[in-house]
C-alpha cells in the first residue's frame, strides 16, 4: 500500500524525512533493499523510507576486527571486501540485502551454536528514533560496556525502534579449512542424540544438522542426496591440521559413515543455512522453531499428531525448519511445551496478517515491549505492526 | 563526584519503611544496625562509602517482588547488590535507599548437559558454575579476575569479561535465559534453554544495565567443553609498538588466541618481584599468547605465533613446555594488581578500550600525563581486544593524591575516547565514570538510553545516581515537540 517512497541520500536527509513523518503523523515502512519484506507482518504505512541510498563502507580495519558501514550498504559488497582479507561475519547470515536489513532482522546461520547471532556481532549503531532524533549507541571497538547495549536491542527489532543509518560490526578470521562428517540412516531422535554427543566433545563443532530422508534427497550435494536416507551432518572448521586431527578423532567417536571435504562441505552448509529448499514450490508455509536442542524431535513429534509437516533440524536440534499447512500457528505453538518460540518465516501476505508471525509474548513482557517501543517511537511511525499488531 | 541529594522526607520515614520490609522478609533478613550495615557501605571501588538507610536480604522471588513493589509504592530508592566486587561503584548504597542484597540466592537449580546449559540463582559465584560442571569436563567461559567471589547476578549487571573474552565472549554472549523482577514487582522471564529470546532482545539490554532496569532472580548460561590443551608463549619486545604490531599480525594471520595479554615495563617488574614468574626484565613490553584447543591445532599455531613474533622484532620468546610452566607465565599477569599494590600504598585501576593501533600513542600520552602529575602508572592490557588497564600508583594518605589520581584516570579515559575507543571495556560505568559519559555520548544518545530506563522503571527508583550524569524525569524525557506543517523537505528524492 506504499504510496510514496522517500529516498534520502544522507543521514541528515533521513532525519528530515522522519521529522516530516512525525509531524504529519504518517507511518513509514523502513526499507534497505527490500529483500526481507516478506519476513514479518506487513507494515501498514502510506510511505516508505528507503535507506539504500546510505551506502558505503566507512572504515574497515581487519586487525581491529571491526567494520563500520552505512546501513544501506549491500551485504554482497561487505562479504567480498571481508573475503579479500580472509575475514567474514562469523554468524553465517543468509546472503543478499543490506547490512541494516541484516541487523534489523537479527538472522544467523548454522554457526549460531558456536559463534552467536547478529546481536553478538553488532557493536555500534547510529540511527534515527521515531522522535526524529539522530543518536548513537554502543561503540566501534570489540569490547565495550559503556552504557546500555543499545546495538543488541536493535538486532532483530525489524526497524520498529530506530531507522538505522550506520552500523559497526565485529568481523573475524574466516576458517581456513572445513570438513563435515556424515552419518546415514538415523531417525530424528537418534540423530539429535548423536549431535549432542558431537557438541559435548571438545572438538569445537561449528555445525550440527539432521536432514530426514525426504529432505536429504533434495540436497544439491551428491554425497547427501545419494545417501538413500536420512543424513546427519557435523561440521568442523579451522586451521588445516586442526580440522584434520579433529576430523579423525570425531569420526571414530561417532562412527561416522563418510566425510565431506572443503568445497562440498561449504556447499551443503549453505543449503542448510537457506533451508534446503524446504517448501519451495508448494503452498505450505515455512516456520522456524527455536527450542531447547534436546527437545527438537519430541516437539516435531507432538506437532505431527495434529499436522502434516515436513521438518529438519539445525543447531544440534535447537532449530527446527518446518513446513505446515496454512493456519497452523496455534497447533505448532501449543507443541512448544519444553520452551522456545516459533516464527512464520514464509507465507503469503494475507497469512502474515491473520497469523501471529512472531511468537505472542506473555502479557507482562508484551506490556514492557510496548513501553520499550514507546521510548524510541512514541507515535508509532517506524514500521508499525511489523512484529506485533499495535507495536 | 556527587550522588543525588538524599531525600530527608524518606529518611524521616525510616521506621515505617523498615516495618514494611519486615512484613515481607522476616527475622534477620532486614538489617538496621549501623555496625552490620557497615558490611555494605562500599563495593570494590572503596574510595566511595555510604551507609544504606536499611539493607534487606530476601530469599525468595516473591519477597524480591514484594520488596520492590512496596518500595515503589512508598517512593523509596533501591540499590541491588551481589557480592559487592564492582570496580566502578555499581553497588554503592544511598543514604535514603534500601540496599537489596541477593546473597541468599545461592542455589544451582539445574545442570542440563543435553542442552549444554546451567540454571542458577543469581548469588552463585562465577567460579561456582564452572566448579559444578568441571567433573564432566565443562566450564563457564567468562572469567573475570574476581571469579572466586563475584556472583553471576553481578556478572549480568556488569556484563563482565575476563582474559578469555576475545575468543569466548563477554557475559552477554553466554547467557541464554533470565528471570527478573521489575521495580513494580512484575516478574518476567526472558529466553530459556533455547537460542534467541522471542521479541525484542531485552536480555541484551538488561545484561550490562548495571542494576538500573530490574533485579535478576534466575540465570541460565551456556557451558562449554574445556579445550583439550592449552599452551602459552611468552614474548618480549624492545618497544610497546613492536608488541602491538605483533598482536595485530597474529590477528591478521587469522589467529584468535584464547588469551593475549600485554604488560609494560613497570608492570613486568612489579609482577616479577612479587611472584618470580621468570619474566625477562630487559624488555619494554611482554606479551603472553595462549593458544587453546586440540593439541594438533595448538602445536600448529604456537609455531606460527613464534614465527610472527620473530618477524615483528621479539627479543625474547619462550614456549611453555608443561602445564606448570604455562601457569607460571600466567601467575605474574594474574598477580599484576596485587604486585603493583606492593610497590605503592594504593593504586587506582582504569578500564578503557582503544583501537589497538592507537596503543603506542596512548602509552606515550599517558607517560606525559604521568610526568606532569608526578604519579607513576603501570599498564596491563587485554591486547587482543584493546582493553587497557592502567594502574595509577598513589598514596591516599598524602593530601590531594587521591584527587590527583582520579583526575589522571579521567584524563586517560578521555584519551581512550579521543582515539576512537570507549570509557569502559568490562568494569562498568557505575559512579566512577558517570560524569565522563558526556565525553563519549551526546545528549541525544544519553537521553535515548534514559528513555529506555523509563520503560523499565518510570519513577527512576532503581539504582539512581549510577551510569547517567544527569537525572531527568521520565515525563520530561518523553515530551515530544512536533510542529505541524512547519517542515518541508524539497531535497529528499521521492518516488
Amino acid at each position: 500500500m506504499t504510496i510514496t517512497t522517500l529516498k534520502p541520500e544522507s543521514a541528515v536527509q533521513a532525519v528530515d524525512a522522519v521529522r516530516w513523518a512525525l509531524s504529519a503523523g504518517e507511518p513509514l515502512e523502513i526499507l534497505g533493499s527490500g529483500s526481507r519484506r516478506g519476513l514479518g507482518r506487513p507494515v501498514q504505512a502510506g510511505h516508505a523510507l528507503d535507506l539504500s541510498g546510505l551506502s558505503g563502507v566507512i572504515a574497515y580495519e581487519p586487525e581491529e576486527l571491526v567494520l563500520t558501514a552505512l546501513a544501506g550498504t549491500p551485504m554482497d559488497m561487505i562479504r567480498s571486501m571481508l573475503a579479500e582479507r580472509g575475514q567474514h561475519l562469523a554468524f553465517e547470515p543468509p546472503e543478499g540485502g543490506t547490512l541494516g536489513g541484516l541487523v534489523a532482522s537479527g538472522l544467523a546461520g548454522p554457526r549460531r551454536i558456536s559463534a552467536g547471532s547478529a546481536r553478538d556481532h553488532t557493536l555500534g549503531i547510529a540511527g534515527i528514533s521515531g522522535r526524529a532524533e539522530a543518536y548513537k549507541g554502543g561503540g566501534k571497538v570489540v569490547k565495550n560496556v559503556t552504557g546500555y547495549d543499545v546495538p543488541k536491542l536493535m538486532a532483530g527489532s525489524f526497524g520498529t525502534l530506530t531507522a538505522l543509518t550506520e552500523i559497526t560490526v565485529k568481523v573475524l578470521p574466516a576458517p581456513e579449512d572445513t570438513a563435515t562428517l556424515l552419518l546415514f540412516g538415523l531417525d530424528d531422535a537418534a540423530a539429535v542424540a548423536m549431535l549432542d554427543r558431537a557438541l559435548r566433545s571438545p572438538y569445537e563443532v561449528s555445525g550440527a544438522a539432521h536432514l530426514p530422508a525426504g529432505i536429504a534427497a533434495r540436497s544439491g550435494t551428491s554425497a547427501v542426496a545419494g545417501a538413500g536416507g536420512a543424513v546427519t551432518l557435523v561440521r568442523l572448521e579451522g586451521f588445516g591440521p586442526s580440522v584434520a586431527a579433529r576430523g579423525t578423532m570425531l569420526r571414530e567417536e561417532l562412527r561416522a559413515d563418510s566425510v565431506l571435504g572443503r568445497d562440498e562441505s561449504r556447499a551443503v552448509w549453505r543449503e542448510v543455512r537457506d533451508g534446503v529448499g524446504l517448501g519451495v514450490g508448494s503452498d505450505a508455509q515455512l516456520w522456524k522453531l527455536s527450542v531447547p536442542p534436546s527437545a527438537g524431535p519430541s516437539t516435531v513429534e507432538a506437532i505431527r499428531r495434529t499436522l502434516d509437516v515436513e521438518a529438519f533440524y539445525d543447531w544440534g536440534g535447537g532449530l527446527v525448519w518446518l513446513t505446515a499447512p496454512p493456519d497452523s500457528g496455534t497447533a505448532i505453538r501449543s507443541a512448544l511445551s519444553a520452551g522456545g518460540h516459533a516464527t512464520l518465516v514464509r507465507a503469503p501476505e494475507a497469512a502474515r496478517v491473520a497469523t501471529d508471525v512472531f511468537q505472542p509474548l506473555p502479557e507482562p513482557l508484551m506490556a514492557l515491549s510496548r513501553r520499550v517501543k514507546e521510548s524510541f517511537d512514541p507515535k508509532g511511525i517506524l514500521n508499525p505492526g511489523r512484529m506485533y499488531a499495535g507495536l | 563526584m556527587k550522588m543525588p541529594v538524599p531525600d530527608s522526607v524518606v529518611i524521616a520515614r525510616r521506621r515505617e519503611i523498615v516495618e514494611a520490609l519486615r512484613a515481607i522478609v522476616p527475622g534477620e533478613g532486614v538489617i538496621v544496625d549501623e555496625n552490620e550495615l557497615r558490611a555494605y557501605e562500599c563495593d570494590g571501588l572503596t574510595a566511595y562509602r555510604q551507609l544504606p538507610m536499611v539493607a534487606v536480604l530476601p530469599s525468595t522471588v516473591e519477597q524480591v517482588s514484594q520488596v520492590l513493589k512496596t518500595c515503589k509504592a512508598m517512593g523509596v530508592k533501591v540499590v541491588p547488590r551481589g557480592a559487592g566486587t564492582s570496580l566502578s561503584g555499581g553497588a554503592l548504597p544511598l543514604a535514603d535507599g534500601v540496599l537489596l542484597g541477593m546473597g541468599k540466592f545461592k542455589r544451582i537449580l539445574d545442570i542440563d548437559y543435553a542442552n549444554r546449559c546451567v540454571t542458577v540463582q543469581p548469588g552463585v559465584t562465577n567460579l561456582g558454575i564452572s566448579n559444578a560442571v568441571a567433573h564432566e569436563g565443562f566450564y563457564y567461559a567468562p572469567d573475570p579476575s574476581s571469579q572466586i567471589a563475584c556472583t553471576i547476578g553481578g556478572n549480568i549487571a556488569e556484563n563482565s569479561g575476563g582474559v578469555h573474552c576475545l575468543k569466548y565472549g563477554l557475559t552477554t554472549n553466554n547467557v541464554l535465559g533470565l528471570e527478573m523482577v521489575l521495580m513494580d514487582g512484575t516478574v518476567i522471564r526472558l529466553g530459556g534453554k533455547h537460542l534467541d529470546a522471542g521479541g525484542y532482545d531485552l536480555m541484551g539490554i538488561v545484561t550490562g544495565s548495571e542494576g538500573l532496569l530490574g533485579v535478576v532472580t534466575e540465570v541460565t548460561v551456556r557451558i562449554l567443553k574445556k579445550p583439550a590443551t592449552a599452551r602459552a608463549v611468552l614474548l618480549g619486545f624492545p618497544s610497546s609498538e613492536q608488541g602491538g604490531d605483533c598482536v595485530a599480525a597474529i590477528i591478521a594471520a587469522g589467529i584468535i588466541p584464547g588469551g593475549m595479554e600485554m604488560m609494560d615495563r613497570p608492570a613486568i617488574h612489579a609482577a616479577e618481584a612479587f611472584v618470580h614468574a621468570g619474566y625477562p626484565l630487559d624488555v619494554e613490553a611482554l606479551l603472553i599468547v595462549e593458544l587453546d584447543g586440540p593439541a594438533a591445532e595448538v602445536d600448529h599455531l604456537i609455531d606460527r605465533v613464534e614465527a610472527i613474533a620473530r618477524d615483528k622484532g621479539a627479543c625474547y620468546a619462550r614456549v611453555s613446555k608443561s602445564e606448570e610452566e604455562r601457569l607460571a607465565f600466567w601467575a605474574g599477569r594474574k598477580a599484576a594488581f596485587p604486585a603493583v599494590g606492593r610497590i605503592s600504598p594504593d593504586y587506582y585501576c582504569m578500564d578503557g578500550t582503544i583501537p589497538r593501533k592507537a596503543l603506542p600513542l596512548v602509552l606515550q600520552r599517558m607517560q606525559e600525563m604521568s610526568d606532569r602529575c608526578g604519579l607513576r602508572v603501570a599498564n596491563v592490557f587485554h591486547a587482543g581486544d584493546g582493553n587497557l588497564h592502567p594502574l595509577i600508583l598513589y598514596d591516599a594518605n598524602k593530601p590531594g593524591e587521591l584527587e590527583a589520581a582520579e583526575a589522571f584516570g579521567n584524563d586517560i579515559l578521555r584519551l581512550c575516547v579521543e582515539v576512537g575507543g570507549v570509557l569502559t571495556g568490562e568494569h562498568g560505568v557505575g559512579v566512577e565514570k558517570r560524569d565522563l559519559m558526556t565525553d563519549q555520548f551526546d545528549e541525544a544518545d544519553l537521553q535515548q538510553q534514559q528513555r529506555l530506563k523509563c520503560a523499565f522503571d518510570p519513577d527512576g527508583l532503581l539504582n539512581p545516581g549510577k551510569v547517567f550524569p544527569t537525572l531527568h524525569r521520565c515525563a520530561e524525557l518523553g515530551r515530544l515537540h512536533v510542529h505541524q506543517g512547519e517542515l518541508r523537505f524539497p531535497d529528499i528524492p521521492r518516488f
